[in-house]
């Protein structure tokens, strides 16, 4: 088209509407589309909470049961663990639990309902990886001499102390969440719903 | 030719610009008569594209991209694979082919972009031709990235977990955006699936477009060489330049030596060592994904383990922000820098032949940096290792950052009139 060509505006006008028209129509076919790539009904709903017996753990040993697709860690910590906290507190990056990483009534010392229990999501809160147990304290378990006992993420090297909290100036960010749960029975804890959500 | 398939010819010829392309892209059009041994990568990338292409449509019709627990308590995807490599006859060929492939992939463009920096490759006119190759690199990390998922190894399922959970670094949509990729709350059937369908229809799709763009653009522009000087500027009575021979047969039939020698060392690679000494295949993905344990060590391939060590580099936390968060921003930037290597180069000569000592010993730091980082990606971290990999990602991103003053400060060797040629 020539530049001296004069400009039909009535034309122009009716161009310029049906691009914004189409346009609209494109986009709000797009919409099923990016819909279909979010969480399907099914993925949604398989959170069901998982019934866990821990009369069977020793003091010192860890379980895993999987809930929603995740490791959740149930620790029952000997009294030298629970004494360890103690020295990891001016270690960690967020003693007393200020960010929300877990339920209210699991933000105190020892990150749990009842101390003897740790309940927690076993992923790593940098890149989601399973962290490793390093419960062996000192030079023995390869963490150097003055380790209290923990976890270690084996992709990046986070540290975590016996009640998930993380290390300073590690890569992750927070404290490994502690997941909502409640105890059925003396030795039976529900990981999942805690009766309040 | 007899007149009868001259007849048919011009039929064709009259409806579809079958003489005219060959004319343009094979017989006429003229490349620069002295390329070196640098120059038989390119080619050889279109090669390994077609053995994938192939070997990928041959697996498709055997794998099941199904993360669902068959009656033996094993993956479906991750049985399908062993199917295919002990009852699938020939499959476990088909499948090694595809497996090294995508090594040799990263390998040849690795030594084609390699090239590009040596000889000036990325500057004017060729800018659009490096571009179109970064977003090719770019395409070819994610192709390699999904097609990891599917044999559903612990490798697999451990490498997509933290790469997708880069994303939700991101303030703000990073969360929602790891969602979407994964389509489910962890790694997991779904993701599988989505994987698979971008992994054989979407990204190959991209990819074949890309890569014709590639070539549309090379073919308009015309070849750079490794004297980086312009073969268009002395043309013969006729107008084809004088420094120029057509492509075809003179490098079809040479690129058909490098083709040969090639299939040499992939077929060996192939037949006596497929698993590449763990670094073409992981061990731990002999193991189904377990959603519950991580492996003590996992790594990405090889050919991620530079940029996965810039992620790994970034330990502080800025502006408010996670050192997760920046580490995400280094490894996005230490690939998308290299689409900008055109408008940083000012040395007045495009070839490493005639730039000064600046450029030559920026151009190895850059190298040494880059096996030192990759090195260290397949390591685990220790504190002296991230030292290294935080000194050597400063020096990757120096290279580039510092080149628009550096090139400009070289002293460089005037270039020839014509290229060398013996």
């Amino acid at each position: 088209m020539s530049v001296d060509q004069e400009m039909d505006s009535g034309r122009r006008t009716l161009l310029l509407a049906t691009s914004a028209v189409g346009g609209v129509a494109a986009v709000a076919t797009a919409v099923p589309f990016v819909a279909s790539l979010t969480p399907s009904e099914r993925a949604k709903a398989a959170g069901a909470p998982v019934e866990a017996d821990v009369g069977k753990l020793a003091p010192g040993e860890m379980m895993t049961v999987e809930w929603r697709g995740k490791p959740v860690w149930i620790l029952r910590r000997t009294p030298e663990m629970l004494a360890s906290l103690d020295k990891t507190d001016d270690k960690v990056s967020d003693p007393a639990s200020n960010k929300p990483m877990q339920p209210e009534y699991a933000k105190n010392k020892h990150r749990s309902i009842k101390p003897e229990y740790l309940v927690t999501v076993g992923i790593c809160t940098h890149l989601g990886c399973s962290p490793s147990e390093k419960f062996k304290v000192g030079a023995e378990g390869g963490m150097g001499a003055d380790w209290p006992g923990g976890f270690l993420c084996p992709c990046h090297g986070s540290q975590f102390d016996l009640a998930g909290r993380v290390y300073k100036s590690m890569p992750a960010p927070d404290n490994l969440e502690i997941p909502p749960h409640k105890y059925l029975a003396d030795t039976t804890i529900l990981v999942g719903d805690d009766g309040k959500a | 030719m007899t007149t009868k398939s001259q007849a048919v010819l011009n039929w064709i010829d009259e409806r579809f610009p079958l003489t005219s392309s060959i004319k343009g892209h094979l017989t006429e059009y003229y490349a620069p008569k002295n390329f070196n041994f640098w120059y038989f990568f390119g080619s050889l990338a279109l090669l390994v594209l077609v053995i994938q292409i192939v070997t990928g449509i041959f697996l498709v019709m055997h794998y099941k991209p199904d993360a669902s627990l068959n009656a033996a308590g094993v993956p479906v995807a991750f049985a399908s694979v062993e199917y295919i490599m002990r009852d699938v006859p020939g499959g476990w060929l088909i499948r090694y082919l595809h497996s090294t492939g995508a090594s040799a992939f990263f390998i040849v463009v690795y030594l084609h972009m390699f090239r590009g920096l040596l000889y000036g490759s990325y500057r004017k006119p060729r800018e659009l031709i490096w571009i179109f190759g970064t977003l090719i690199f770019l395409a070819l990390m994610a192709e390699a990235f999904m097609g990891y998922l599917l044999p559903w190894g612990q490798m697999s399922f451990w490498g997509a977990q933290v790469i997708v959970n880069l994303f939700s670094a991101i303030p703000i949509i990073g969360p929602d955006l790891s969602l979407v990729i994964r389509g489910d709350y962890v790694v997991s059937d779904a993701t599988l699936n989505r994987f698979f369908s971008f992994h054989v229809i979407a990204v190959p799709l991209v990819l074949i477009g890309l890569v014709a763009a590639h070539i549309v653009a090379l073919h308009e522009v015309g070849s750079n060489n490794p004297d980086g000087v312009e073969i268009k500027k002395k043309k013969d009575s006729s107008g084809k330049p004088l420094d120029g021979i057509p492509f075809h047969p003179y490098y079809t039939v040479k690129d058909i030596v490098g083709v040969v020698a090639f299939l040499f060392v992939f077929s060996a690679v192939v037949f006596f060592a497929p698993e590449g000494g763990g670094y073409f295949l992981e061990f731990n993905n002999f193991l189904p994904a377990d959603p519950l344990t991580t492996p003590p060590h996992i790594a990405p391939v090889w050919y991620f383990t530079p940029f996965y060590s810039i992620l790994r580099a970034v330990t502080y936390p800025l502006f408010g922000l996670d050192a997760k968060f920046w580490g995400v921003v280094a490894m996005g930037a230490s690939v998308v820098i290299i689409a900008f290597l055109p408008w940083l180069d000012r040395s007045p000569v495009k070839s490493i032949r005639y730039k000064g000592p600046v450029f030559k010993a920026a151009l190895v730091i850059f190298i040494i940096c880059f096996f030192i980082l990759g090195y260290l990606g397949v390591l685990p971290p220790t504190p002296g290792r991230t030292l290294v990999s935080q000194i050597c990602s400063v020096l990757y991103f120096g290279f580039f950052l510092l080149m628009p003053w550096y090139s400009q400060l070289d002293k460089c060797k005037p270039e020839p009139e014509r290229v060398n040629f013996k």
